[in-house]
């Protein structure tokens, strides 16, 4: 493979159109990237500023901190309560929203309206509607006969308010991503199916979820990023509490970091993340590819 | 499964209801007086609508600088992302180099990193450089986007060659081709960009929360969520507040949701 003149000269060209992009990556993500595993091996200064070498003790004191199998367990529940329900809510509501109906393009923009909510409004309207004296949500709990928490002062139900805003932001990017995959499905699937007799719940769990299961998975993974990422609405609705209850990965980071000045302890957490979500990511790319059906 | 159509009419309502109960709910307590919203039991729809919140908000927070300031940022982010990406997808889809397999790969590998896993060198480089309580601080991080060269790839791709070799034979320049001929056959994928660029930046909360402390450089997210904080919480004047800053975000789900969706779908659909 020797280099010509030629291939230097079109490199040339072509570096240079991509010259913006990877300038920008490079500050922004690729540098700061090694710069947060370089800072994870040390100690840092109030300001930043490294101050002695710590080798894998950040490490070493994560695997060993309760307050940080607190977080861990703190994330997988937001996980488990967040990503499952709400794939299953955005499906059932996309196969009501693929039928042709009239005005159906209405339903379909109220129905997917949330994407363009920010978690910042979104969690600002939750609180509003968890407040359990001015809040609807415990009105209408007492109304049968159920008395609801105070949401946000106890640690089991916090987290739950918190997922539960969470699966409303995200819900239109699922309805909006599975509309699609279910219109995908051609229409001779269903009609054979129905030829052999499939009806009603049988042909929703033998034709409609193997033939929209790409998207299934693609949820899957996004929303488990978007919830091991998610802060805003954490620091909007709990801060982090009652008592470390919704203290998840980030906001540990962004306390660790930003509040206690612990750069090179938040940077260890950072890692921890970056290897999250990279596994999931690749996850998506190398197997889910072979589990899933395509046609 | 068939239901019949009234049965079919009645979820559709009563689903969408739900789905936009919140936001309506927060359009119906910006018209209440505080004192109504807290009687008991709790109020669905104003007695006597009022848009004394509205005011209250402008006399409480700058929140017309908030939304200037995000308008600008973003506005900005927009800009600086379809230059980079129409620049760098030009390279991935028309131009014939070695390492353009390997460099696309650096490109789609940055969409494996989240950002809060570099949120603290970045922030102490804007730190560093003076950027903190600056519109470049909220910006130039943002301006490259992976997605939306993805997204350009795919759309230039469809162009067709003969485009280029007739080009290229009536002497046009590379350049020339990109900007006379690539970018306006390509301006529902700039749409989709643009609008995706847009609508995230304008929603950031974790950067700008980070990055500016003095309250004329705050953005309308973390502008409004202060409000959330302060002593006595004044709910009428929170929903006012939130309603403001999801106008511009709404208004462009109803005016570029075929773009919204195209972009959505791009990363789960096969293509």
């Amino acid at each position: 493979m020797r280099w010509t003149s030629r291939d230097l000269r079109s490199l040339g060209i072509g570096l240079a159109y991509l010259a913006p992009s990877l300038v920008l990556f490079a500050a922004f993500v690729f540098v700061p990237l090694a710069q947060t595993i370089y800072l994870s091996f040390f100690n840092t200064r109030s300001t930043g500023a490294i101050s002695t070498f710590a080798g894998l003790d950040h490490y070493l004191e994560l695997l060993t901190s309760p307050a940080f199998r607190t977080g861990l367990l703190a994330t997988a529940i937001f996980a488990l309560y967040t990503v499952p329900i709400g794939i299953a809510l955005g499906l059932v509501l996309a196969v009501l929203l693929n039928q042709r109906l009239r005005a159906i393009n209405v339903f379909r923009t109220m129905m997917s309206s949330t994407i363009a909510i920010s978690a910042a409004v979104g969690a600002l309207i939750w609180l509003l509607l968890f407040n359990p004296s001015l809040g609807l949500l415990n009105y209408v709990l007492s109304r049968v006969g159920i008395h609801g928490p105070e949401w946000l002062i106890q640690p089991t139900t916090a987290i739950i308010a918190v997922s539960i805003t969470t699966i409303w932001l995200t819900l239109g990017t699922n309805i909006i991503v599975l509309l699609s995959g279910l219109q995908g499905v051609p229409e001779e699937i269903y009609e054979a199916a129905r030829l052999d007799g499939a009806r009603g719940l049988r042909m929703f769990t033998r034709i409609t979820i193997p033939m929209v299961s790409p998207s299934l998975f693609f949820l899957f993974v996004v929303d488990t990023v978007a919830v091991l990422q998610a802060f805003t609405q954490i620091h909007v609705m709990t801060r982090g509490g009652p008592v470390d209850a919704t203290r998840v990965l980030v906001y540990s980071i962004y306390q660790d970091a930003f509040q206690n000045f612990q750069f090179g302890f938040a940077s260890a957490q950072a890692v921890i993340l970056l290897v999250l979500v990279m596994g999931l990511t690749l996850i998506q790319f190398r197997f889910v590819e072979r589990l899933v059906h395509y046609q | 499964m068939r239901l019949s159509r009234v049965a079919n009419y009645a979820l559709l309502v009563v689903g969408s209801i739900i789905v936009a109960f919140p936001l309506l709910l927060a359009l119906s307590y910006s018209l209440m007086s505080e004192s109504e919203i807290a009687t008991f039991p709790p109020p669905i729809l104003p007695a006597a609508p009022n848009l004394d919140n509205y005011g209250t908000v402008f006399a409480t927070i700058p929140i017309v600088r908030y939304l200037l300031n995000s308008f600008v940022v973003s506005s900005a982010v927009v800009v600086g992302q379809l230059l980079t990406a129409s620049l760098a997808a030009y390279a991935f889809s028309f131009l014939v180099f070695r390492g353009r397999q390997l460099l696309f790969f650096l490109f789609l590998s940055t969409l494996m990193i989240p950002w809060e896993a570099t949120i603290i060198p970045n922030y102490i480089t804007i730190r560093t450089i003076g950027w903190l309580d600056t519109y470049q601080g909220l910006a130039v991080p943002f301006m490259a986007t992976a997605f939306g060269t993805f997204l350009l790839r795919q759309a230039f791709m469809q162009i067709p060659r003969e485009l280029w070799d007739a080009a290229r034979i009536d002497g046009a320049t590379t350049f020339r081709f990109l900007v006379s001929t690539v970018i306006p056959l390509s301006r529902p994928a700039l749409g989709t960009v643009a609008i995706y660029g847009f609508l995230s930046t304008y929603n950031q909360y974790f950067w700008p929360l980070l990055i500016t402390n003095q309250t004329l450089m705050r953005t309308t997210q973390v502008g409004i969520a202060q409000l959330r904080f302060e002593e006595t919480l004044r709910w009428g004047l929170v929903m006012a507040g939130v309603i403001m800053v999801a106008v511009p975000t709404l208004a462009l789900l109803v005016l570029g949701q075929r773009q919204l969706i195209r972009g959505l779908t791009a990363g789960a659909v096969k293509g």
